[in-house]
């Protein structure tokens, strides 16, 4: 594992939902360089929720190997593994990121409790948490504010610092921008690239709505890498 | 962060905490009561080493002679309570008898001695609160419930009613209130007390429990009688030697003239203690299984939340916190409550102890002393958070298996 290994690499990777014998999910081949920005487009029920699962570690591949960052993840025990996602993988959900009940501050910090390593790399924690929060276009007292108190758009700004604090190498956004209105689409999408191609982190963005695909280094479709199988058994 | 999220749920969090409270404040109450009796009985009587009464059971003795509960079968006659009196052994003998009664309280007719004799909470002496030991045959002195109930002060006169509850009364021969005793914390407090010879005084034109028509000897003339009582109803006994006390029981209770009995104090209590023990472990049990029911209600609660909070767990899991932190987090929040509880409900003991202790003594004559946080006390609550954390892993169990099967990717 080494700073010039593919951030990601699948290799003949075969999925198969628990008690579903015929609904399977198989990746022959997909990489992704340190510092892209991807955007990986597919229908619903195309396995995108399943692939960003093989990635994070929640699910393991029945044959094949998952590589992040060089690190095969189904080679390391539950507990390393969710230590390694917490220091590799920056997450975004399409929404409802936060824990509501607390402040913005304690929710951009969090992951760092569960990664030493991202927790290393920032000197002043709050300090940081304040700069993210300026750099995502957040008022500067929103810190101090219960998290379930801000807006769609402000929540999921928070979720992207959170995503950003510690520098992982990689970015995942599961449709970050699905419940927002344009407008709003389109600055959240400015400020996560500036951020991400500021610090070289590598960004998957999966979505369905492909207008976005300009904005991205490459743009992959589920169907092109990936093969379900629906036969019945 | 725990904290947190029990805030973000402060309704139903509040009422299960309040519930534990409760809880643990009618437990800690129990075993407070338990304690206060058990010690304030066994503080009723010291330094008297034997009980002489009539042949009964020995509880039944102690009850009545100290307790003022139930009545004597029979009595002791003054020949025997001489004969008794007049043993080597003996060091001092405080007769008392009883039967009448003033309103809701027990009239004892006794010596001047048992101010010097009687002895309660290891050795301590009762002593005037406000005027003194009676001097003339009519006078009487109250214990401090007693005045306290009625409003009675020094030279206030009281007519003492014929045996218990009755209507008939001693109106010829009224007493005067020549002194008040200090607050004991026994049924001393509840005693009207007279000489043994004004017992007899009230009783010259009676005969066989009802006063003969017609006639009523003046006072005068009734303080010039011998006045020597044909019986008492119980005597307490203080030997010389404290190695002679068995054998004094022995002999008394051999009597031949009159079946007798002769108990020691400590025993008989004990014996008492170990009618209530029955009673009193089912207090426990009770008061415990409320406790216990308080900590299912909030295992309860915390299922209930476990689907709300399904997505809050999955956040954990996605920044990396293993299951086992989700399930340490519900243990940890159960603990909390459960220490909140516990605090509160000791903090409601209190409280309840400082309305409550005037209001108990007065009905029950139970003094419950307001005292620090004793040991024990502190392995209850103590273990009321090891039972919560423990009734916790029920749901929390359950959680980290839905988290493990969720992962991170909750769509609700």
């Amino acid at each position: 594992m080494t700073e010039t290994d593919p951030i990601l690499h699948f290799e003949d990777v075969r999925y198969r939902w628990p008690g579903r014998a015929s609904f399977g999910l198989n990746i022959p081949d997909l990489t992704l360089a340190r510092s892209e920005t991807v955007l990986l487009l597919g229908e619903s029920g195309a396995g995108k929720s399943t692939l960003l699962s093989l990635i994070c570690g929640t699910v393991l591949a029945e044959s094949g190997r998952v590589l992040v960052a060089g690190q095969n993840i189904a080679a390391l025990s539950p507990g390393r593994r969710d230590r390694f996602r917490a220091e590799q993988i920056g997450l975004i959900f399409q929404q409802f990121n936060l824990l509501p009940f607390a402040s913005v501050q304690d929710n951009i910090l969090l992951p760092l409790r569960f990664a030493p390593n991202r927790r290393k790399r920032v000197t002043d924690m709050p300090a940081e948490a304040k700069r993210l929060c300026i750099d995502l276009g957040l008022p500067q007292d929103v810190l101090s504010a219960k998290a379930g108190a801000l807006s769609v758009g402000q929540q999921q700004r928070v979720a992207a610092a959170r995503a950003l604090i510690g520098t992982p190498p990689m970015i995942i956004a599961d449709e970050p921008t699905s419940s927002l209105d344009a407008a709003t689409q389109a600055t959240f999408l400015e400020l996560l690239f500036a951020q991400s191609r500021a610090h070289g982190t590598t960004l998957l963005m999966v979505s369905h709505d492909a207008r976005l695909s300009s904005q991205f280094d490459r743009v992959i479709h589920m169907a092109d890498i990936a093969k379900t199988d629906r036969e019945r058994a | 962060m725990s904290l947190g999220s029990l805030i973000a749920r402060a309704l139903t969090v509040s009422i299960t905490i309040l519930a534990i409270a409760l809880s643990v404040a009618l437990f800690l109450g129990v075993e407070k009561i338990r304690t206060g009796a058990k010690a304030s009985f066994a503080d009723t009587i010291s330094g008297t080493d034997l009980i002489v009464g009539a042949r009964s059971g020995s509880v039944q003795l102690l009850l009545y002679s100290v307790f003022r509960i139930g009545n004597a079968t029979n009595n002791l006659t003054w020949q025997s309570y001489q004969d008794i009196a007049a043993r080597p052994q003996v060091d001092w003998i405080v007769p008392i008898s009883l039967g009448d009664s003033h309103r809701q309280f027990r009239v004892m007719g006794t010596t001047p001695a048992f101010f010097e004799r009687y002895k309660y909470r290891s050795g301590q002496s009762l002593a005037v609160q406000d005027g003194a030991i009676m001097d003339d045959l009519f006078d009487t002195v109250l214990g401090a419930d007693v005045a306290a109930t009625l409003g009675y002060g020094i030279g206030d006169p009281i007519v003492v009613s014929h045996g218990l509850a009755s209507f008939s009364q001693h109106k010829d021969q009224p007493f005067r209130v020549s002194g008040i005793l200090e607050k004991t914390g026994t049924p001393v407090d509840r005693t009207v007390i007279v000489s043994l010879r004004a017992i007899e005084a009230i009783h010259v034109d009676w005969q066989s429990g009802a006063q003969r028509p017609g006639q009523s000897t003046p006072a005068d003339v009734i303080r010039n009688m011998a006045l020597e009582p044909q019986a008492v109803s119980a005597a307490l006994v203080g030997v010389k030697s404290r190695l002679q006390v068995f054998g004094l029981q022995r002999s008394i209770n051999e009597y031949p003239q009159e079946p007798l009995l002769a108990i020691l104090p400590g025993v008989a209590l004990q014996e008492l203690w170990q009618i209530v023990g029955i009673a009193e472990t089912a207090l426990i049990a009770v008061s415990a299984m409320v406790v216990v029911t308080a900590l299912i209600g909030m295992m309860a609660t915390i299922f209930s939340s476990l689907n709300e909070r399904r997505r809050e767990m999955a956040i954990f899991r996605a920044m990396g916190a293993r299951p086992r932190v989700v399930l340490a987090l519900l243990v940890l929040e159960a603990m909390l409550m459960a220490a909140l509880g516990a605090i509160l409900g000791l903090a409601c003991l209190y409280v309840g102890l400082l309305i409550g202790q005037p209001m108990i003594d007065s009905a029950f004559g139970l003094w419950l002393p307001i005292e620090p946080v004793t040991l024990r006390e502190i392995w209850v609550l103590a273990g009321v958070v090891v039972a919560g954390a423990i009734v916790s892993m029920v749901p929390a169990l359950r959680a980290y298996r839905m988290s493990l099967a969720d992962g991170m990717m909750v769509k609700i």
